[in-house]
């Protein structure tokens, strides 16, 4: 496809960049920001072995944002010249304008240094978008086939999402950036019937990565051995037995962890939400600034930090969407909530010096708004527990592994999430697999209960590429770094009883 | 609202013949989409953000066909899109590609008169309305200490569709949602209305703006009430954030291969099933007053259930659930013909209703005599594809009734809970009406559903979140 997918350095970014931006000043702006995007995006699908769907898609746009009057402006279009982009200029501030009438108090946009004309790129070794279909279709129809090809395994669906994003942006205060980072989502789920006991899935833990198509190779994950795990783990799965509801101690792998940060510590501590300009969508956060400082959020264990500089983290980048440099922060120390994610206007808003590069748009023509960095749970200091010392601190508990189903309410509060894999822990040891498994609880509870966090042999970034936020909703990919952790006493359902059966 | 191109660009009909002029494949089929929207955002009593924004893309199907079968390949971009790479693209995709499963022939499918039209656009001035009132709410707000926030969109999305096969299909489909959250100022209550609309012409902030206030009024009595199974009267817009679950869940590949609530094991389905004691239709119907959506497929991409190779066909009023028996699930052609069973494509509509059904809300409520008026769903995930198990939170009100009437509101709730039971449990239903998911309306937004009254909807614990 490099027919189509030539180019992106050949666009005439400083012809667009000097009309959008002197149209900006000449209209009285008093901001104004240009992303020039180009985002390619491949699926491929198999069933059984065999291609259910491919796609390869290239989206090629531009957004101006302006800030005029104390009001923010939006307008994109895929059409990229200077024209287009003098016509943009003209839309966004009219859309301040217009959208200004019902009133407000003025934006105001917390202050950036001027960066200047800088570039920054991901590593990674093959661009996953530049490998041909042939390639991945073979790979997944072989992954798929070994599967298919164990007793257990009835059905077996596959697929790969890849990515690579190319970004220009260009702000009124001199900051141009280029930037380009790449990432891949491999999963396999293998379907396994039984006339007793119905049906049992199980899919790869392997997480999405911004890494190269190097990551199938086995850079960063062991497919081989996770593959030739699967047929056991299901046909175990298939009979084993249903859990009995109660408190259990649990020992959470970074698989199954990483959705918990997400849901829990990422999304609550986020500003935005906080000072409820999520209210009618994403919701609010029980983290309310006021406690700063002083929420107990957990136990003294507890260390989260945002971060979006972490190597191969899908929340990674030079430079945020409203220009900010790329940062490290934290976010709980010793269990006590201590800083929000921000955006350059939640930033002013909040009194704070400056943004910690939270900005975030997922495509040219949606405007940026605060989303995740990766947020990340750091593992116990020196060399720190295996997953296997964590287990053997557990009289009666469950190991939970993978992430499945999740929900929490619009305050963070109550949670419930369900995992691929659960495996029964009696006095220390793996007691085979438990089925029907959830774990319920409250956001402060659980953290509380955080009793012991694995060390840094147990660390791993897991991350999703389709968190939600915003109207329009938008997706943004983020990754979580956790070790493996103990909490004790949190309650466990059985989903079967649940469903009144 | 007037039509018109985007300057710069090639005419939409114009990129379709050009692309099937450029093809060199045994088939192509050709889909551009116009989009033209308009947003605006707002919390805490003032505007956020908003938005204007022209897409375009381009997705061209080629298909290949040699002694093996027939490859089909897919390659798409938005923006300022040179044809013929785009074309070469796509049939390097099918050689590339390997012999697909959903093969059919590609249909001609007719012209629509309209294909050479311009694509209809939209902007804010959509919302004059809405933006004119919106200045006076906040006041009002900021005066009776409510804080409002919401969000408005307006979109006119174009599609040209032709075929190698001879048809040029265009459907215009404007989609249009409106949500507003009242809270009182200490965050302690909080209600949301929301609804669909094609053009904003019905949408009275003024009215939604009433119903929250009264809503936020019945607030003011407070009840904690336990987990449990409770009896829950669903509006209509509850019942479409549950009801869609059904329909996302309705392939007939994977109900077939035995992983879902329509597998009935050894590679059969459960059509011709009774899944409902009441005779509940589920169906839906692309000239559905009100709720139009396009009567012909348009597949970017094949998966379990449609195909690339039905592009442009014609899609009609289709039952999912007849009288309360399970009727058909969603088939490709290719699977049909494997299935022996009828072709059934996807709709962009879903509509449930009970024959007869003639009640209102208020009618649900007048006859409960101790249950929970709910409002909204939120955050809803499948726990077990088996039961269809899908849990989730009660969200911006919960109202105790007793004897009759709506006595204040209750805390919120985690549910677990499966929306085929819930009809199964089904004690009362009202009319239906245009209703608006305020889970799913991004991706589902033309929907009309009932009122339900639901006897031992499970709550599964409490959440304290307002």
């Amino acid at each position: 496809m490099a027919a189509f997918d030539g180019g992106f350095a050949a666009l005439p970014f400083d012809a667009v960049r000097s009309a959008a931006l002197d149209k900006a000043g000449a209209l009285g702006c008093r901001h104004a920001d240009l992303r020039i995007e180009r985002i390619r995006t491949q699926a491929v699908m198999l069933r059984d072995a065999r291609l259910e769907g491919a796609v390869d898609d290239l989206t090629l746009g531009m957004g101006v944002r302006v800030v005029r009057d104390g009001a923010i402006g939006f307008a994109a279009s895929v059409e990229i010249d200077a024209d287009a982009a003098v016509r943009l200029v003209e839309r966004a501030v009219e859309a301040a304008k217009v959208t200004a009438r019902a009133g407000g108090e003025a934006v105001e946009l917390a202050e950036e240094p001027d960066h200047g004309s800088a570039e920054w790129t991901a590593p990674y070794g093959t661009n996953p978008t530049q490998v041909p279909l042939s390639d991945k279709i073979a790979r997944l129809a072989s992954w798929s086939a070994d599967l298919l090809a164990a007793r257990s395994v009835d059905h077996v669906t596959a697929s790969l999402l890849c990515v690579a994003e190319d970004k220009y942006f260009a702000n009124l205060a001199g900051t141009t950036t280029t930037q380009r980072r790449v990432r891949l989502q491999p999963s396999l789920e293998a379907l396994g019937l039984d006339d007793a006991s119905g049906f049992e899935t199980m899919r790869s833990v392997a997480p999405p990565a911004g890494r190269g198509y190097e990551y199938l190779d086995g850079d960063g994950w062991d497919f081989r051995a996770e593959l030739a795990e699967i047929p056991g783990l299901l046909a175990e799965k298939l009979h084993a037995p249903s859990v009995e509801p109660g408190a259990y101690d649990l020992v959470i792998d970074p698989t199954n962890l990483w959705l918990t940060i997400h849901e829990s510590v990422g999304h609550a501590t986020e500003l935005d939400r906080a000072l409820g300009y999520e209210a009618a969508y994403a919701g609010t956060s029980f983290a309310t600034p006021d406690q700063l400082g002083r929420l107990r959020y957990g136990s003294d264990l507890m260390h989260v930090t945002g971060d979006r500089t972490a190597p191969y983290g899908l929340a990674t980048i030079g430079y945020d969407d409203e220009g900010v440099a790329a940062q490290q922060f934290d976010l709980v120390s010793g269990g006590v909530l201590v800083g929000y994610q921000l955006d350059r206007r939640i930033a002013a808003l909040s009194g704070a010096a400056r943004s910690n590069g939270c900005a975030f748009a997922d495509s040219p023509l949606n405007i940026p708004i605060q989303r995740m960095a990766n947020v990340s749970l750091r593992p116990a200091p020196g060399s720190g527990p295996t997953t296997d010392e964590l287990v053997a601190g557990v009289d009666r508990g469950i190991y939970v592994v993978g992430d499945k189903s999740w929900s929490i309410d619009m305050q963070r509060y109550n949670f419930q999430f369900t995992g691929q894999r659960f495996f029964l822990i009696e006095h220390g040891h793996l007691a085979g697999q438990l089925r029907d498994v959830a774990y319920q609880a409250t956001t402060t509870d659980f953290w509380g209960a955080l009793a012991a966090l694995g060390g840094e042999s147990t660390y791993l970034l897991g991350g999703a590429f389709n968190c939600g936020k915003g109207q329009p909703g938008q997706v943004a990919p983020v990754s979580h770094g956790t070790p493996s952790a103990l909490f004790r006493q949190i309650a466990v359902l059985n989903t079967r009883a649940e469903s009144g059966r | 609202m007037s039509g018109g191109r985007s300057p710069g660009l090639l005419a939409a009909s114009d990129v379709v013949d050009a692309a099937l002029a450029a093809s060199r494949a045994a088939g192509c089929v050709v889909i551009v989409d116009e989009v033209s929207d308009a947003n605006v955002r707002f919390a805490n009593n003032q505007t956020t953000t908003n938005g204007v924004r022209r897409d375009r893309r381009v997705t061209v199907v080629s298909f290949v066909e040699d002694r093996s079968g027939v490859r089909s390949g897919v390659a798409s971009a938005s923006g300022p899109v040179e044809v013929s790479a785009l074309v070469a693209a796509s049939e390097a995709e099918a050689e590339g590609s390997e012999p697909a499963e959903d093969a059919s022939p590609l249909e001609g499918a007719g012209t629509d008169a309209a294909f050479a039209e311009p694509p209809e656009t939209t902007d804010l001035g959509v919302f004059a309305g809405v933006l004119d009132d919106l200045g006076p709410a906040f006041r009002a707000a900021r005066a009776e200490g409510r804080v409002l926030s919401g969000f408005a969109i307006h979109e006119q999305r174009t599609t040209y569709l032709g075929s190698s096969a001879g048809g040029r299909r265009r459907h215009v489909q404007p989609t249009g949602a409106f949500e507003l959250v009242a809270r009182t100022a200490d965050g302690a209550a909080s209600s949301w209305a929301g609804m669909g609309t094609p053009d904003f012409a019905d949408v009275s902030l003024e009215r939604l703006d009433e119903r929250l206030r009264r809503r936020l009024e019945w607030a003011q009595r407070r009840f904690d009430l336990e987990p449990g199974r409770y009896e829950v009267i669903l509006p209509p817009d509850a019942v479409a954030d549950l009801v869609l679950e059904l329909d996302f869940a309705a392939s007939g590949r994977e109900a077939e291969d035995g992983g879902t609530v329509y597998s009935a094991g050894s590679g059969r389905t459960r059509a011709g099933e009774r899944l409902t004691g009441l005779p509940f239709d589920l169906w839906s119907d692309p000239s559905a007053p009100g709720i139009e959506c396009a009567p012909f497929v348009v597949a970017p991409v094949s998966g379990a259930d449609t195909s690339v190779f039905d592009n442009g066909l014609g899609v009609g009023e289709t039952h999912w659930i007849r009288g309360g028996v399970l009727e058909r699930l969603r088939y490709h052609r290719a699977g049909a013909r494997r299935s022996q069973v009828e072709f059934a494509p996807p709709a962009d509509n879903l509509l449930l209703a009970l024959p007869g059904a003639a009640g209102s809300l208020d009618d649900l409520i007048a006859h409960t005599e101790r249950g929970l008026l709910l409002t909204c769903l939120w955050y809803i995930r499948e726990v077990d594809r088996s039961t269809l198990l899908l849990t989730g939170l009660t969200r911006d009100g919960v109202y105790l009734v007793e004897h009759g009437e709506v006595v204040g509101a209750v805390n919120n709730f985690r549910f677990n809970e499966s929306p085929l039971d819930a009809l199964g449990k089904t004690v009362e239903v009202t009319r239906s009406e245009r209703a608006l998911s305020r889970e799913w309306h991004e991706w589902a937004n033309r929907t009309a559903m009932p009122g339900l009254r639901v006897a031992e909807f499970n709550m599964s614990s409490v959440s304290p979140a307002s």
